[in-house]
């Protein structure tokens, strides 16, 4: 059991840091998109320019900002000051936050094309339906993207499974706290411990492909829905 | 007046408009024109969908002036668009409940009296992606009437279907136009829906109104080229008078003139709209005594128009209405046609377009 008791902290901390950062996304990543899609302002690229940054920026270059933003000088510093913490940095919360701004572009982009595709015309029918804008969002906007939805939720998750250098910047590699799957897998793979590498590297494939797999299929059956 | 009154001035992108427009309640007006006349954008505007300057007002209710502009959520319209536009996560119920449950109470038309007018009952549980391009438009239909409408839009409902499925839908819109009182405007560039739905007609072009009025003038009216068209007819109003069942022929009364047309055409004492086209009237100045053309009516020559090189176009008055012919120009200078002068008109073709109109 003293086997599981190492590898067990990781997996939950990594699914926990996933599952918060994908809601949090969903709520702040599907507004940004809907307003991406819509806006007329000419500025509008500019945002989409910031939000895509993470997608090519090295998560190295990613952390080291991050730090100095979510350290004790930063107001990330002042935020934590709130709850009598020194800092955000090498702690949950500056993860989640850290991990929601790196995988931000993973559910910004297929969502944002998802509401390009429905066009004008579907929203237009609702305005004359009697429906307002909050109304047409959620009736008509929301279930005719789902499986743009959909993709963006899964490449969010995944994502942020697979985080690894901004979590090192922000998080340390504090086991029990910051370490998430793919540094304790670095972390046996350092100390030799083959054994253990292998069970989490394996899972981790086994686990890719299967939340993949589904999502195409579920994918799929909601497109033809919507055909 | 409790129809409506619409006044839009100035550019929105790449349109310029400029109309006046009224449009009564219990008639179809029929916003006619080519493409990139206005028709479009004019309806847009009516919707509240694009914001032009002006004003406009149905029944008393001012939906747009100078200082306010209502969205189309906070307008009574109901509007079908060329595509059909159906939400495809919907099943066709769902799709007629949308407006309806938004609507207040059922003031124009009932879910079962929709279902039942439309023909919708076999379609409710089907998926829009699940129906043909005229049932899609039937059920568009029944979801802007189902959501209560002062005001109906149609933005060339049949301009997207093929003849067959126009020719099955047609007769939806005929049943509609004659039962509900709304004033309904109708996008067109087909003068053969107008011929057939309408009552009244707008003629637009680049932005303007070129003339409006009832639709048996402006199509005989020569100035506005509808009259020496190919394809013009003229459209009559009459009232069926009897059947001969040993010669399977219909007389219609127009103007106290009989018309007599192969096959039955309504009941004795039922309002009729009948086209006679201008290619199928010949003129004679003596009444002809032999001849296979049943109909010969005693008309009066209003004007005489030319019409392409070879042919001319006579307005003949007929009573209070007027009939078209098209001739070849040496018959009309042969005959010596001049205003005012009597003569008979030989009718080849008659055909019914719609109940009381």
């Amino acid at each position: 059991m003293h086997f599981l008791d190492n590898l067990l902290p990781p997996i939950t901390l990594t699914l926990s840091l996933a599952s918060i950062t994908t809601l949090v996304l969903l709520g702040v990543g599907v507004p940004i998109a809907w307003g991406l899609s819509r806006w007329r302002w000419v500025g509008k690229e500019v945002v989409a320019a910031v939000v895509t940054l993470p997608l090519v920026l090295p998560p190295t270059v990613l952390g080291f900002y991050l730090l100095l933003l979510l350290g004790p000088d930063g107001p990330g510093g002042a935020l934590a000051a709130l709850w009598g913490a020194r800092t955000l940095a090498f702690s949950f919360v500056g993860l989640v936050i850290g991990s929601v701004i790196y995988s931000l572009p993973f559910m910004v982009q297929p969502v944002r094309n998802a509401f390009d595709a429905i066009g004008e015309r579907p929203l237009e029918v609702a305005a004359t339906l009697r429906a307002g804008p909050w109304d047409r969002f959620f009736t008509v906007a929301l279930p005719l993207s789902r499986a743009g939805i959909l993709s963006g939720t899964v490449l969010a998750f995944a994502h942020t499974v697979g985080e690894f250098g901004v979590v090192l910047m922000i998080g340390g590699n504090i086991p029990g706290k910051t370490q998430v799957l793919s540094l304790a897998i670095y972390d046996y793979v350092e100390a030799l411990q083959w054994g253990e590498a292998h069970l989490l590297a394996g899972g981790m494939v086994v686990f890719s492909f299967v939340v993949i797999a589904l999502t195409m299929l579920l994918e799929r059956r909601l497109r033809q829905e919507t055909a | 007046m409790s129809g409506l009154s619409a006044v839009f001035h100035g550019g929105r992108g790449r349109f310029d408009l400029d109309v006046s427009i009224e449009a009564p309640a219990g008639a179809v007006t029929a916003l006619f024109g080519p493409s990139g006349a206005g028709k479009t954008s004019l309806l847009r505007a009516i919707a509240g969908l694009e914001r032009y300057a002006g004003s406009c007002t149905l029944a008393g209710q001012v939906w747009q002036d100078e200082r306010r502009f209502l969205p189309p959520q906070r307008r009574a319209i109901g509007y079908v668009f060329q595509e059909a536009s159906l939400f495809p996560h919907l099943s066709v119920r769902q799709n007629l409940d949308y407006g309806r449950r938004r609507a207040g109470a059922a003031t124009v038309i009932g879910f079962d009296a929709a279902v039942a007018l439309l023909g919708l009952g076999p379609l409710l549980a089907r998926r829009p992606g699940a129906l043909s391009g005229g049932e899609r438009q039937r059920v568009a239909l029944g979801r802007a009437l189902l959501s209560q409408p002062e005001l109906l839009l149609l933005d060339e409902p049949l301009s997207g279907l093929d003849r067959a499925a126009k020719d099955e839908i047609l007769p939806y819109f005929e049943a509609l136009t004659q039962s509900i009182a709304l004033p309904v405007l109708l996008v067109t560039h087909d003068i053969a829906e107008v011929e057939r739905l309408a009552d009244r007609l707008i003629l637009l072009a680049a932005g303007r109104v070129v003339a409006s009025g009832p639709l048996a003038d402006l199509l005989t009216a020569p100035e506005f080229g509808l009259g020496t068209a190919r394809d013009a007819a003229a459209v009559l109003h009459g009232q069926v008078a009897g059947y001969d069942a040993a010669d399977a022929l219909t007389s219609i009364v127009v103007d106290g003139r009989s018309l007599l047309l192969a096959g039955r055409a309504g009941r004795p004492g039922q309002g009729v709209r009948v086209r006679i086209a201008a290619r199928d009237v010949s003129i004679a100045t003596v009444r002809p005594s032999a001849s296979s053309i049943l109909n010969v009516l005693a008309a009066t020559v209003v004007a005489i128009l030319p019409a392409g090189d070879a042919e001319m176009v006579v307005t003949l008055q007929l009573g209070t209405q007027t009939l078209l012919a098209r001739l070849t120009r040496r018959s009309a200078r042969e005959l010596g046609l001049v205003p005012g002068q009597a003569v008979f008109a030989q009718v080849k073709g008659v055909s019914v377009l719609a109940g009381p109109g």
